[in-house]
């Protein structure tokens, strides 16, 4: 595909024929994956299958060996250092455990990348700080230290950061691991209000099926490299395939065996017995 | 024998990518040196935390440092009736070696530990992968300043060092030991010359020995493995290396500067 056509598609990105390898382990053998503009996308599949690597391929964090990754009608692999950060000033990025500064108050993290990027006075950066905090209902919270906030609420700050500049694409990498019910339904609506209100695009990667499937458009599985299934949570949850009616339901055994694989279980008992 | 030679080679082979690699990151932090200063507060405050909070410990081993040397010395220019080179002998000593180098170990274990332990687990919290997915380079925002800081912080903690070190001599000299008050400043006010002794022992050595402490902790903080053995292991090494670097880059310095070889 032409760049221009990448420029006026409706996908913000365009994987193809992704291939990636750590040592002799190929995590990715030619993805293939879409990420369509307005939407909300989630990236499922079992833990270690390299969802959060496949967000940092994306993000240019990780350069793929092979294949193409398009993000905004760009080639990530292909971009200067001071491009790839002009890219990245039209992100926000959720890390899981929300990478905050510790030594910093919550006002100060929310108010990082304003300072960084903006010559805006004072006066404006504190509304602005104010106004992202307020959105994700932590404007009381502005003056405690991380080390006071609980891991919802991390996550709240973490997010009133990651939309401070205002980002076209959001990434939360595992954004309801280790949180309470309420502190998951907050997440949940936080992600659904803000993107639907501020025009974003999310991409979530994460393995808990029945919040992604409450808040995604669209899913992709993947699984050995692969992506095994796409569709909507309601066509995901009719799927056919045994793999993917495992994971969605969450079942012990099926295609992926309970069992790590391992020698004959009666030989290696009586084998252990005579030695 | 071929198993041994093999090994050599490796070690060679890790050593040399090893300063390699720390040369190639003095390059890059020496290319954004010029707009980092332009940000002055922040290399402000890393000076007050890194320099400001290291000097207590400064003065407070400055004294004890002073005091010692007055007192052996007294003892040994007792025995010949030449107590009024007790100001030369503490000043000569402070300035030309125990000042910048002591100075500086004491700021590899105060200091660097603190640079390198910053660092490292601001990268094993996912901060500098946070700054850098902000569109921020870590290595202008976090590692500069610091580098910077503890570069300018070690001279003038020397330059401190090195004045109180005097005055604890002075006052084990002359307080204590009842040495002439004006024959312990006169003689060192004749026999310090502020080339040799000031200039290239003091001021050289201390902003070599900054830099160098300076660039081994921000490294190690910057590559160290983002696990809890990984920071502490990259602390450890901090002290060590930059504690054998100070002593190798003394050896080197006063062969240069003092001996011409």
């Amino acid at each position: 595909m032409a760049i221009h056509d990448l420029k006026h598609s409706d996908n913000v990105v365009e994987i193809t024929g992704l291939k990636y390898r750590v040592g002799n382990k190929a995590i990715f053998d030619r993805l293939n994956v879409s990420i369509p503009r307005g939407k909300i996308t989630a990236i499922m599949g079992p833990s270690g299958t390299g969802k959060t690597t496949l967000l940092r391929v994306m993000t240019g964090q990780v350069l793929a060996d092979r294949g193409r990754v398009w993000v905004e009608g760009k080639n990530i692999a292909r971009l200067s250092i001071d491009e790839l950060y002009d890219l990245r000033k039209q992100m926000g990025f959720l890390f899981q455990n929300g990478a905050l500064f510790t030594d910093n108050t919550v006002y100060e993290n929310v108010a990082f990348p304003l300072r960084e990027h903006t010559k805006l006075p004072e006066n404006l950066i504190r509304h602005v700080v104010l106004m992202k905090l307020q959105a994700v209902g932590l404007r009381g919270a502005a003056n405690l230290m991380p080390a006071e906030l609980s891991g919802g609420m991390a996550r709240r700050v973490a997010l009133a950061r990651a939309i401070a500049l205002d980002p076209k694409i959001i990434f939360y990498d595992e954004p309801f691991t280790g949180l309470d019910p309420i502190s998951m339904g907050v997440i949940v609506r936080l992600i659904r209000v803000l993107n639907d209100s501020l025009g974003l695009t999310s991409i979530i990667v994460s393995h808990d099926v029945e919040e992604v499937s409450s808040v995604s458009d669209h899913s992709y599985l993947i699984s050995d490299g692969k992506v095994v299934a796409y569709g909507t949570p309601e066509e995901l949850e009719h799927n056919k395939s045994a793999w993917v009616r495992q994971f969605m339901k969450g079942l012990a055994d099926g295609p992926v065996p309970f069992h790590y694989p391992a020698p004959d279980y009666a030989g290696q008992l009586l084998g252990e017995e005579q030695a | 024998m071929r198993f041994l030679l093999r090994e050599i080679y490796y070690i060679a082979l890790d050593f040399l990518q090893g300063v390699g690699s720390i040369c190639l990151f003095l390059f890059r932090l020496l290319r954004y040196t010029p707009t980092a200063l332009l940000r002055w507060r922040i290399v402000w405050q890393q000076i007050y935390s890194v320099g400001a909070m290291s000097l207590v410990l400064i003065m407070v081993s400055g004294l004890f440092v002073g005091m010692v040397m007055a007192l052996e010395s007294y003892h040994v220019l007792v025995k010949f009736a030449a107590t009024a080179a007790l100001g030369t002998g503490v000043a000569l000593s402070i300035l030309r070696e125990l000042g910048p180098v002591v100075t500086a170990l004491l700021f590899a274990g105060r200091a660097g530990t603190a640079l390198t332990s910053e660092i490292g687990l601001m990268r094993a919290t996912e901060q500098l992968a946070g700054m850098e997915m902000m569109a921020v380079d870590p290595v202008r925002r976090i590692v500069v300043p610091r580098f910077i800081a503890g570069a300018v912080s070690v001279p003038l903690l020397t330059m401190i060092f090195c004045a109180i070190a005097i005055l604890g001599g002075y006052y084990v000299g002359v307080d204590l030991m009842g040495v002439d008050q004006g024959a312990f400043w006169s003689q060192m006010r004749v026999n310090v010359d502020l080339v040799d002794d000031i200039l290239k022992s003091v001021v050289i050595k201390s902003i070599v020995f900054g830099g160098a402490i300076s660039l081994i902790a921000v490294y190690e903080g910057y590559y160290s493995l983002p696990t809890a053995e990984g920071v502490s292991r990259a602390t450890t090494r901090t002290v060590v290396n930059s504690s054998l670097a100070v002593l190798a880059l003394d050896y080197l310095l006063t062969a240069l500067l003092f001996h011409g070889a």
